[in-house]
């Protein structure tokens, strides 16, 4: 008695799962679909009705993208922005880190306990006064401008989780070091980084998807020979409707290389997730 | 105070920690180690701290800069409808959606243990935190589109309403006046009192449905019409009273006039409904087992009823629910997983020892689990509150031009303000200060969680 009802529990279980399941998949299989009809089609039904006719299914609508130059530029600037700001926050956040965790310099916990405090700066409060800053520096409209600006917001969160993850080190490791007469610099480089490998991995991943997915910010700091795919497309949006088969599919290509780097490295990621809330 | 707050707060072991050169050591060393802090210290002075100094020094003066009005932009935020509309929605969001987000995500942590395939999803729950808000934004624009043609929930919608309501088959159609079917006063349609059992077949003639639209079974009614009904019958036929090509004549029943099938009638008698039929493909319809008497013939007003569009998700009403909705899309995989990684910490034999007390899941779970996961349903709310507080993108993206105002929050008002048409960047500045004043509590909670975590 008590086992058949465990059992039914479990199939009620496992059902709403799978419907739950189901409900997550339909909104991205909509739009991927979706991007591969034309906009008359789609003005005329939903993107379920190609179950009925598939033949409204063509990959048209993405070799038109690759041939539009808004789109391609739109793209390697995506590239341009997240490249550096993921590498230049690594290593800035490796060094302070290090600095933060291993190494004396007066004030220094206070200052780390402000960079906690900082984590939750919301990015907005900068927006203004960092644009006339970067006004009058030439920045503004850059690539340079608007990676600089993600570096800063991204520093908080890196230098905290890196100064937590070296300070994990065994003391005696580093005192050894120290003995054998290796230099702060030698020390970092041979034994900081190697062992702060996993750390660094989730925290790459990490600014990597938050800086491809940025629109606030370059919607500020970028102009529109700079602005990544985010901004390119917001700025169709007004027509939703007739742009749609630029739009659908412009969205799917946003965010298939972050998906497919969610997969490659999800474990990292998950990681890195965790280690970043309360951000 | 501050020195045993770090574990490891320990200096670079001195060689000699006494003299001249130990001195010297210390102070290269410290050198050192401002050299390393020196790129993230330099990047976050400049770009956040200082701005966030000159936003709350901005936000006293007015729109020009040049005028120092105190505290007038905060009062302001208060007096202006479209920013209050912002603090009062994103009020809203930050009660809804982490607490949805809070509770959906621990039902899924505690349900996804007890299937197999519980690596397969969580993982496709928390693949759209890789996804942006923008391409979030166009996929529910997709979703949510008013048009049940277009918009996925919307057709979900309307075919579960029509399931259970019917949907009505002639929405446009109307009797022509004079031919014997009256109009009430809800959009009904009857005959007089005056159709008894055993007599002619009733003829209901129909106009205003174009031949589109009839449909693909309807078939002539004039065979129909020419029948006798026996002694305790009623019979009658519903058809088009309009011959295509013209030619044909009111009330009457032409050759290749159609019937309308799937029209709801009702035999009413005294003000009751005593019966009710569906009519055939040729429209006829018939009532047996009446007792005598005199009838009237009804046509209810469902058959006549507009279409039900289903929902209009991004109007001014439910646009901020239906964001939320996309919210909740991107944000449950993480606070399931994270609740998840919580459960797997709890200690075993606290859950067991109740199992084997007889406890059931339910008491278990209100008694045992969410009271030790406590910390972590606390970490995973006040996360999901800071990050609600700025949504921005979901909220520029999916909310249409038109009702923007409706759904705006104080991070789109923000920009709205300072950037976009707005240009009073002494208001957006204060709506900045503002946010920053909203997250100080969870930065004192950080800060700490941290102290606590370095004892």
């Amino acid at each position: 008695m008590n086992a058949v009802r465990r059992a039914l529990g479990n199939a009620v279980v496992q059902a709403f799962l799978v419907v739950i399941g189901l409900v997550w998949m339909t909104p991205l299989a909509g739009l991927f679909l979706s991007s591969l009809r034309s906009a008359e089609d789609t003005a005329k039904g939903g993107w379920w009705t190609v179950f009925t006719g598939p033949g409204q299914l063509s990959f048209e609508n993405y070799s038109a993208l690759l041939e539009n130059s808004g789109i391609t530029q739109a793209f390697w600037n995506t590239v341009l922005i997240s490249v550096p700001t993921t590498v230049l926050v690594v290593v800035i956040a490796a060094l302070a880190g290090y600095a933060f965790a291993w190494l004396d310099f007066p004030g220094r916990d206070a200052v780390f306990l402000a960079v906690v405090a900082l984590l939750v700066v919301p990015v907005q409060i900068g927006l203004l006064p960092v644009a006339k800053l970067f006004g009058q520096l030439g920045l503004f409209g850059t690539i340079p401008g608007v990676v600089l600006f993600h570096v800063a917001y991204g520093l908080p969160f890196a230098v905290f989780l890196l100064r937590n993850y070296f300070a994990e080190m065994p003391k005696e490791m580093l005192e050894a070091a120290r003995m054998d007469g290796g230099s702060e610099w030698r020390i970092f480089t041979r034994l900081v980084l190697p062992v702060g490998r996993p750390a660094i991995a989730s925290l790459a991943i990490f600014q990597f998807l938050w800086v491809w997915n940025d629109m606030l910010v370059a919607l500020l700091f970028a102009d529109s020979s700079s602005q990544p795919l985010t901004v390119q497309l917001q700025s169709q949006i007004r027509q939703f409707g007739s742009n749609i088969d630029v739009l659908a599919p412009g969205a799917f290509l946003s965010l298939i290389v972050p998906v497919v780097v969610f997969f490659a490295f999800q474990r990292h990621f998950v990681q890195g997730v965790m280690a970043g809330s309360v951000k | 105070m501050t020195a045993t707050m770090v574990k490891e707060a320990n200096p670079p072991a001195p060689v000699h920690p006494d003299g001249a050169r130990g001195r010297r050591l210390r102070r290269r060393g410290r050198v050192i180690a401002l050299l390393f802090a020196f790129p993230a210290l330099l990047l976050l002075g400049a770009l956040v701290v200082y701005p966030v100094l000159f936003s709350i020094g901005r936000s006293f003066f007015d729109a020009s800069g040049n005028e120092f009005v105190g505290g007038g932009n905060y009062a302001e935020m208060f007096r202006d409808p479209t920013t209050l509309k912002a603090v009062r929605n994103t009020a809203i969001w930050v009660v809804v959606a982490p607490t949805l987000l809070t509770g959906l995500g621990l039902i899924l942590a505690v349900l996804v243990e007890k299937v197999r395939w519980a690596t397969a999803f969580k993982l496709l729950l928390f693949m759209p935190m890789a996804v942006s808000f923008l391409a979030a934004g166009i996929i529910f624009r997709l979703a949510y589109d008013e048009d049940p043609d277009k918009g996925v929930l919307n057709a979900a919608v309307v075919s579960v309403h029509d399931a259970f309501e019917g949907s009505s088959s002639y929405p446009a159609a109307r009797a022509r006046d004079g031919e014997g079917l009256t109009k009430g006063p809800d959009g009904s349609y009857a005959t007089g009192a005056e159709v008894s059992p055993g007599g002619t077949t009733t003829l209901l003639g129909l106009v205003g449905v174009a031949p589109k639209d009839l449909p693909g079974d309807a078939e002539p009614a004039a065979g129909a019409a020419a029948g006798k009904a026996g002694a305790d019958e009623v019979r009658g036929v519903v058809y088009l009273d309009f011959t295509p090509g013209g030619g044909g004549e009111p009330g009457v029943v032409d050759r290749e006039e159609s019937g309308l099938p799937g029209v709801t009638v009702e035999a009413v008698r005294d003000g009751g409904t005593v019966a009710r039929t569906t009519t055939a493909a040729d429209g006829s319809f018939r009532f047996t087992g009446l007792d005598g008497g005199s009838y009237a013939l009804k046509l209810p007003s469902s058959n006549f009823a507009p279409p039900y569009d289903g929902i209009s998700w991004l109007g001014p009403a439910l646009v901020t629910p239906a964001i939320i909705g996309a919210y909740l899309w991107i944000w449950t995989g993480f606070a399931m997983v994270l609740i998840g990684a919580g459960l797997a910490a709890l200690p075993r034999d606290a859950l067991e020892a109740a199992r084997m007390d007889g406890a059931n899941e339910w008491q278990i779970f209100r008694r045992i689990t969410v009271p030790l996961l406590g910390p972590v349903l606390t970490v995973v709310f006040v996360t999901l509150v800071i990050n609600v507080m700025k949504v921005f993108d979901l909220v520029y993206i999916i909310a249409p031009g038109p009702v923007q105002a409706d759904a705006t929050v104080l991070a789109t008002q923000m920009w709205l303000v300072s950037f976009g048409g707005g240009n009073n960047q002494g208001l957006g500045s204060a709506l900045g200060v503002l946010l920053l004043l909203l997250v100080i509590p969870a930065m004192v909670f950080n800060v700490r969680r941290f102290r606590r975590s370095e004892r």
